[in-house]
C-alpha cells in the first residue's frame, strides 16, 4: 500500500524547497496578502536594500483602517490617511497589484482574496493577519505572519517553517435550523479551548462540513485561529469548484478542467494518521454566543453564565471572576437576560453575501431596539447586497449600512464600540477592549446577531425564524 | 540577529491565561512606527486607567519588578492577532524572555525573529516559580537555552523549545541571511513548479 497522507501532509510536501537539519522547511509561498500593516515589512526590507521578488504573486487591499463612511471626500484623520497613503506608495514602488480604497473590489482581504479567485486549492498562502486561515476553506495551505516573516516573503517568495501537527475534526450529522458555521466554530472552540488546537493545522471533515457553502466553510476556517490552529483546511469539493468558476484570477477554459482534475486529488487518503482526532455531532449544537473575554467562553443560548463561586480550580474562579466583572454580567445570569447597546455585522469572519442574507431574513420587516452598524465583507459583496435590497432590510430596521473594511472588529479605522457598552457582534475575537477600549464584546453568528437587535437583549433566534426562509 | 544564550536577570509573574496580542500592544498603537517607542505602551489598557494613571494592581507598575527582563505568564501567552509588534513592545520595554505553560504559534514565531525566548514550562512549574517569586522578587532567575534551563535559588526546571526556534536564538540566526544562500534552490523550484502546476498562478484578470 502506498504511504498514506492527509490533505495538510500532501499540501507540505509540494511546497516544500528544501529540509534544514534542525526540521525547518523553506516553503515556496503561492500568494502573499498584504495590507496596511505591512509597513513595518517594507521598512525591514527597505533597510535591508532589497526589493521584491514576486510582485506578480502578491496582492494588497486596503481593509484594516479604511472608513466605512465617506468616502466620497478624503481621509480626515491624518495618521489613518497616512496608513492607507503609505500602502498605497509601498504597492505602486514594489509594482504590487493594489485593491486600493475607491477601487470597486476593494474589501476585506479575506473576502477579497477568494472573491476575485485568487485563492485557490492547493495553493500555500500567507498574509500578516491570522485570520489567513480562512483561505483554507478552499484546500489551501493558509496562515497569518508576523512582520519579519512577511518581510521574508516580500524578498524571497519562500518562508521557513517547522511542520505543524495534524488534527481533524469530524463534524457528523446535519446542523438544525438557526444553527450555521459560527455555531459550528463556536462549539468546536468551546470544545478544544482557545488554545486547543495549537501547534496543529486543523482539517475539518464530515457530512456538516460537506454540506456548508464556501461562505460557511469560510466562516469556519477563519475561526480555527481562534482555536490557536496554525490553519483550517476543508478539502475541495464540487461546491469549491463552483465557487471558483469564472472569478477573475482563477484558471479559465482547459486550464480550469485540469486545475480541478489536480484538485481532486487534495483529500486525506483513508487510512491516513492524524496526531490528534475528535468528532462532534452537529445535531447537538444550539445556537452558540460568547460571554467572557476569550472565544472558548461560549455557550448554548439557552445557557447561564458561569459563577465563579461553583468553580474549584482557583486560577479558573479568578478568571472567570475578572471575565464576568470586565464584562458587567452578574454569576448565573442566564445569557438571555443580557441587555445590549448596539450590534454590528462585519468582519472577514461573517461578512459574505450569505451571512448578510441570514440576518436579513431575521430583520426583515422587524425595528432593532439598538443601533447598529452592518459594513460587507467587500465592495462586491456591498453591491450585490444592494441588487437583492439587503440594504433596505436594514435601514428599515434601523441599522446603519455602511462601507466595507475591518471597521468595528478591531477599531483601527476609528469604528469603535464605546466604553462600558456591550455589542453583539458577527466578529472574532471577544478579547478584553478589542471593539475599542472598555468595550463589552458578544461572539455570535450573524442570525444571532439580527436576533439580539431586534430583542435588545441575547436571544435565541429559532423562534425568531417562524414562518421565514431559513 | 541578536543571539540568546543565557540571561541572569528580575522575573516578573503575570499569572493570567490568553494574555493575547491585544493585551500586550492594544490595535490602536499599532500605526506607531517602532521608533516611536512602542515600550511605553506595552500592556497599556491593563497597566493604565481610562485617565491614564497607572493602575497599582499591574505587577509591572510595583517597584519591585523594575528592570525585569523576564516575564512568567499564564497559559496561551501571545495569542489571537499577528501583529509583530506586540513583540517589539515587550522587547523594548526591556523583556528578553518570557516563560509560559504554552504560546500562541505566530507569537512565538514572531519572538524568535526579534531574539525573544518563549521558554515552555509545565503549568504546575510555572506556577511554583512564580510563587517562588512573589515571596522574595529580588532573587534573580536564570535561563541557559543551551541546558534548556530554568534555575533559581537551588532549584532547577527543564523547558520546552522548538529546535528550530533554539537553533536560531543560540546562533542569532538571520533567516533572510539563510534563504539566500539557497536562491539558487528556489529559482530552480519555482521553474519546475510552474511547468507542473500551471494554474497556480494568478490568471490575467
Amino acid at each position: 500500500m502506498s504511504e498514506q497522507r492527509t490533505i495538510f501532509d500532501k499540501l507540505w510536501s509540494a511546497h516544500e524547497i528544501m529540509l534544514r537539519e534542525d526540521g525547518a522547511a523553506l516553503l515556496w509561498v503561492d500568494r502573499h496578502y498584504i495590507h496596511e500593516g505591512s509597513f513595518h515589512a517594507f521598512s525591514q526590507m527597505k533597510m535591508r536594500g532589497r526589493s521584491i521578488a514576486e510582485p506578480g504573486l502578491t496582492f494588497a487591499v486596503a481593509d484594516h483602517y479604511v472608513p466605512t463612511r465617506g468616502r466620497d471626500h478624503d481621509i480626515t484623520n491624518p495618521e489613518i490617511a497616512a496608513m492607507v497613503r503609505n500602502l498605497e506608495t509601498n504597492a505602486s514602488e514594489s509594482r504590487i497589484t493594489l485593491f486600493g480604497l475607491r477601487d470597486p473590489r476593494q474589501g476585506i482581504v479575506h473576502v477579497v482574496g477568494p472573491e476575485q479567485g485568487l485563492t485557490l486549492p492547493g495553493l500555500l498562502i500567507v498574509c500578516g493577519d491570522s485570520h489567513t486561515s480562512t483561505h483554507g476553506a478552499f484546500g489551501a495551505y493558509a496562515f497569518g505572519i508576523g512582520a519579519s516573516e512577511v518581510a521574508h516573503v516580500l524578498m524571497t517568495q519562500a518562508l521557513w517553517q517547522k511542520k505543524p501537527k495534524r488534527m481533524r475534526v469530524n463534524v457528523g450529522g446535519k446542523t438544525i435550523a438557526g444553527v450555521s458555521a459560527k455555531d459550528i466554530a463556536l462549539a468546536i472552540i468551546a470544545r478544544i479551548g482557545a488554545d486547543g488546537a495549537q501547534g496543529h493545522a486543523i482539517e475539518f471533515a464530515g457530512s456538516a462540513i460537506a454540506t456548508l457553502s464556501m461562505e460557511g466553510r469560510m466562516t469556519l476556517c477563519n475561526m480555527s485561529i481562534e482555536a490557536g490552529g496554525r490553519c483550517g483546511i476543508v478539502a475541495p469539493d464540487e461546491t469549491t469548484f463552483a465557487y471558483l468558476r469564472d472569478r477573475p484570477y482563477a484558471p479559465k477554459g482547459v486550464a480550469f478542467e485540469q486545475a480541478v482534475e489536480a484538485w481532486s486529488g487534495l483529500v486525506s487518503d483513508p487510512s491516513a494518521a492524524f496526531d490528534r482526532e475528535f468528532t462532534l455531532d452537529a445535531e447537538a449544537i444550539a445556537p452558540i454566543v460568547t460571554w467572557g473575554m476569550t472565544p472558548d467562553d461560549a455557550l448554548p443560548i439557552d445557557s447561564q453564565v458561569p459563577d465563579p463561586e461553583r468553580e474549584t480550580d482557583p486560577v479558573r474562579a479568578k478568571y472567570l471572576r475578572d471575565a464576568l466583572e470586565y464584562m458587567g454580567i452578574a454569576p448565573g445570569k442566564k445569557l438571555t437576560e443580557i441587555v445590549i447597546d448596539r450590534v454590528f455585522i462585519g468582519s472577514c469572519t461573517n461578512a459574505r453575501i450569505e451571512d448578510l442574507r441570514a440576518a436579513a431574513v431575521v430583520l426583515a420587516g422587524r425595528v432593532a431596539k439598538v443601533p447598529g452598524l452592518v459594513s460587507p465583507g467587500s465592495s462586491m459583496v456591498k453591491r450585490q447586497a444592494e441588487a437583492e435590497g439587503l440594504d433596505r432590510i436594514f435601514r428599515e430596521a434601523g441599522l446603519e449600512w455602511a462601507d466595507s473594511g475591518c471597521s468595528m472588529c478591531v477599531g483601527m479605522n476609528g469604528d469603535i464600540v464605546p466604553s462600558g457598552e456591550r455589542c453583539a457582534s458577527t466578529t472574532n475575537r471577544n478579547f478584553r477592549g478589542r471593539q475599542g477600549p472598555g468595550a463589552r464584546t458578544h461572539l455570535m453568528s450573524p442570525a444571532m446577531v439580527a436576533a439580539a437587535a431586534i430583542s435588545g437583549h441575547l436571544a435565541d433566534v429559532r423562534p425568531l425564524l417562524a414562518g421565514r426562509a431559513p | 540577529m541578536e543571539k540568546f544564550i543565557r540571561l541572569t536577570a528580575k522575573a516578573c509573574p503575570l499569572p493570567m491565561p490568553n494574555l493575547n496580542t491585544d493585551q500586550i500592544l492594544p490595535a490602536r498603537y499599532l500605526k506607531w512606527p517602532r521608533s516611536a517607542g512602542l515600550g511605553r505602551v506595552l500592556f497599556y489598557d491593563l497597566r493604565y486607567d481610562a485617565d491614564g494613571n497607572a493602575r497599582s494592581d499591574f505587577p509591572l507598575n510595583h517597584p519591585v519588578w523594575l528592570g525585569a527582563k523576564i516575564l512568567i505568564g499564564g497559559r496561551n501567552f501571545g495569542g489571537g492577532s499577528s501583529r509583530e509588534a506586540a513583540v517589539y513592545a515587550l522587547y523594548d520595554a526591556g523583556i528578553s524572555c518570557v516563560i509560559a505553560p504554552s504560546f500562541g504559534d505566530i507569537f512565538a514565531q514572531n519572538a524568535v525573529k526579534n531574539g525573544l525566548l518563549t521558554a515552555v514550562l509545565p503549568e504546575g512549574d510555572a506556577a511554583e516559580l512564580a510563587a517562588a517569586i512573589a515571596v522574595d522578587p529580588d532573587q534573580p532567575v536564570s535561563i541557559d537555552l543551551e541546558q534548556q534551563t530554568i534555575s533559581r535559588g537551588n532549584r532547577t526546571y527543564v523547558f520546552a523549545i522548538d529546535p528550530v526556534s533554539r537553533n536560531q536564538l543560540l546562533n542569532g540566526l538571520d533567516d533572510v541571511d539563510l534563504t539566500e544562500q539557497s536562491r539558487n534552490l528556489i529559482i530552480a523550484f519555482k521553474s519546475e513548479y510552474q511547468k507542473r502546476k500551471p494554474w497556480a498562478f494568478p490568471a490575467k484578470a
